[in-house]
């Protein structure tokens, strides 16, 4: 899979379990502060990429800051692909 | 000796820090000395008691061999090693459930100071080696991080990965200075907060609903609330004031501790005090307890909806938080209490009223007078203040 494909994969993945269309257009946007995200949805979030990219994350694995925008969260899951 | 109370502790903890600081201004890490200030502080602590020394010292005997057991499992991918996870979990409990237990009939056989912030520690570096985070545990870096004195007693809750990281990382003279320079800031902050601030409430406790005269039940509901008042303001400065000081004498021994408190009366919904109060005790929950909950009912798709399960969570956590305090009545309603908090804010924020007025000002007002008065009236089941009046009692 390659950037843009996982890139246009994880991005619809978000905008489903937050139901905000906005991470398409900002990909810095922080997800935990602008509210679109929080511990739930981030928990279902790492379910989700386990079961679709194969890519297991766990809870304590990744500082808040390290994965808090869709461009830092498309990073973390390229590096473990 | 007990810690942050008695002067003896000040003058001790600070002669023992000389050599810390001097290190650091050296640019060099007190890896070692900082364990043998710990050993120092501990046997000041635990005094001529044998019975609670020789309990630390079994507990951390079998912290330790579980911990390794679990990491041979793992590196050797045994088979049924999830399992034997499982059981060496319940092992580590076992002395903090005992102690809870023996506490519910007077009893401390089993206790120690420290137990309740000591198995937070161990169970996380146990959780994480099973999950692959933790591929090495030296026994010097083990002892080292749970008997570090600084948050032995009371927490901060500080992590495993962050403490070792930390104390092997290369130190720099100018990040020191300006670590050192935080911590005695955070130090008078603290200080301020204990000695005057907390003293005060804790004077005016007393003093608020003495001066109310009368015997109408105005009046009573009156002192009830003047003492609910000055109680949770009393909880506050106590205890951000003690975590300000552990922060400050963790910096003088080159450790950056965790904040534990974050201006809590500014929370606008109860999941933003919960971010703000004790926090190194809701992230642990939320890591370990809440995440790791959620995540096993979402696998396998136990509920229909993630709001169910979520306010599930929310109640189980808060509970076992509130169990952790302690197995009685008050500190039991007191999680259940939170737990339905949460699991109403979660349950409200899914509404339209909610999403259309979030930003609006008038909102947000009205957002955080009712959280204010939700949280206060949790510092009164807290202090067990509600139970006793409802047993008609003061």
């Amino acid at each position: 899979m390659d950037r843009a494909e996982l890139e246009e994969n994880v991005l619809s993945l978000i905008e489903e379990l937050c139901g905000d269309g906005v991470v398409w257009d900002e990909q810095d946007i922080d997800l935990f502060s602008e509210g679109l995200f929080d511990s739930l949805i981030a928990i279902e979030f790492l379910v989700e990429i386990e079961e679709r990219f194969g890519v297991f994350i766990a809870p304590t694995e990744v500082e808040r800051e390290e994965m808090n925008t869709p461009r830092k969260i498309v990073d973390r899951i390229q590096e473990r692909l | 000796m007990s810690f942050y109370t008695d002067p003896a502790f000040f003058v001790i903890a600070a002669v023992l820090a000389v050599p810390a600081v001097m290190l650091g201004l050296l640019a060099r890490h007190c890896r070692y000395y900082s364990l043998v200030a710990s050993v120092i502080m501990l046997a000041f602590l635990l005094g001529s008691d044998l019975r609670e020394t020789a309990t630390l010292l079994g507990c951390l005997a079998l912290c330790f061999g579980l911990t390794q057991g679990v990491l041979k499992l793992f590196q050797k991918e045994a088979r049924h090693r999830v399992r034997l996870f499982r059981v060496a979990l319940a092992l580590m409990v076992c002395p903090l459930l005992a102690v809870k237990v023996c506490g519910l009939f007077g009893d401390n056989l089993f206790g120690f100071v420290g137990v309740s912030y000591l198995t937070f520690k161990t169970v996380q570096v146990l959780i994480e080696v099973r999950d692959g985070l933790i591929r090495h545990v030296s026994l010097l870096d083990y002892l080292s991080f749970l008997l570090f004195f600084p948050v032995f007693v009371s927490g901060p809750i500080t992590r495993s990965r962050d403490y070792v990281g930390q104390m092997n990382d290369a130190l720099t003279r100018d990040g020191y200075v300006q670590l050192l320079a935080e911590g005695i800031l955070w130090m008078l902050r603290g200080v301020m907060y204990t000695f005057v601030l907390a003293s005060f409430f804790e004077w005016l406790m007393w003093f608020a609903p003495a001066s109310i005269v009368g015997s109408s039940w105005q009046c009573e509901a009156l002192r009830q609330l003047s003492y609910a008042f000055a109680y949770g303001l009393y909880l506050f400065f106590d205890f951000a004031g003690y975590s300000f000081m552990a922060m400050g004498f963790g910096a003088f021994f080159g450790i950056r501790v965790p904040l534990n408190f974050n201006a809590p009366f500014r929370s606008i919904d109860i999941k933003d005090f919960w971010n703000r109060w004790h926090i190194t005790l809701s992230f642990w929950l939320r890591d370990f307890v809440f995440m790791r909950m959620m995540r096993s009912v979402m696998k396998h798709k136990l509920f229909a909806s993630r709001t169910t399960g979520a306010c599930l969570g929310y109640l189980v956590e808060m509970t076992l938080m509130g169990a952790w305090h302690g197995l009685t009545p008050s500190y039991l309603l007191y999680g259940v209490y939170h737990g339905v908090l949460l699991a109403s804010c979660e349950l409200f924020q899914k509404t339209g009223l909610y999403k259309r007025n979030r930003r609006k000002r008038w909102f947000k007002l009205a957002s955080w007078a009712i959280t204010m008065i939700a949280v206060f009236f949790g510092f009164s089941l807290f202090s067990g203040q509600v139970v006793s009046v409802i047993l008609g009692g003061r």
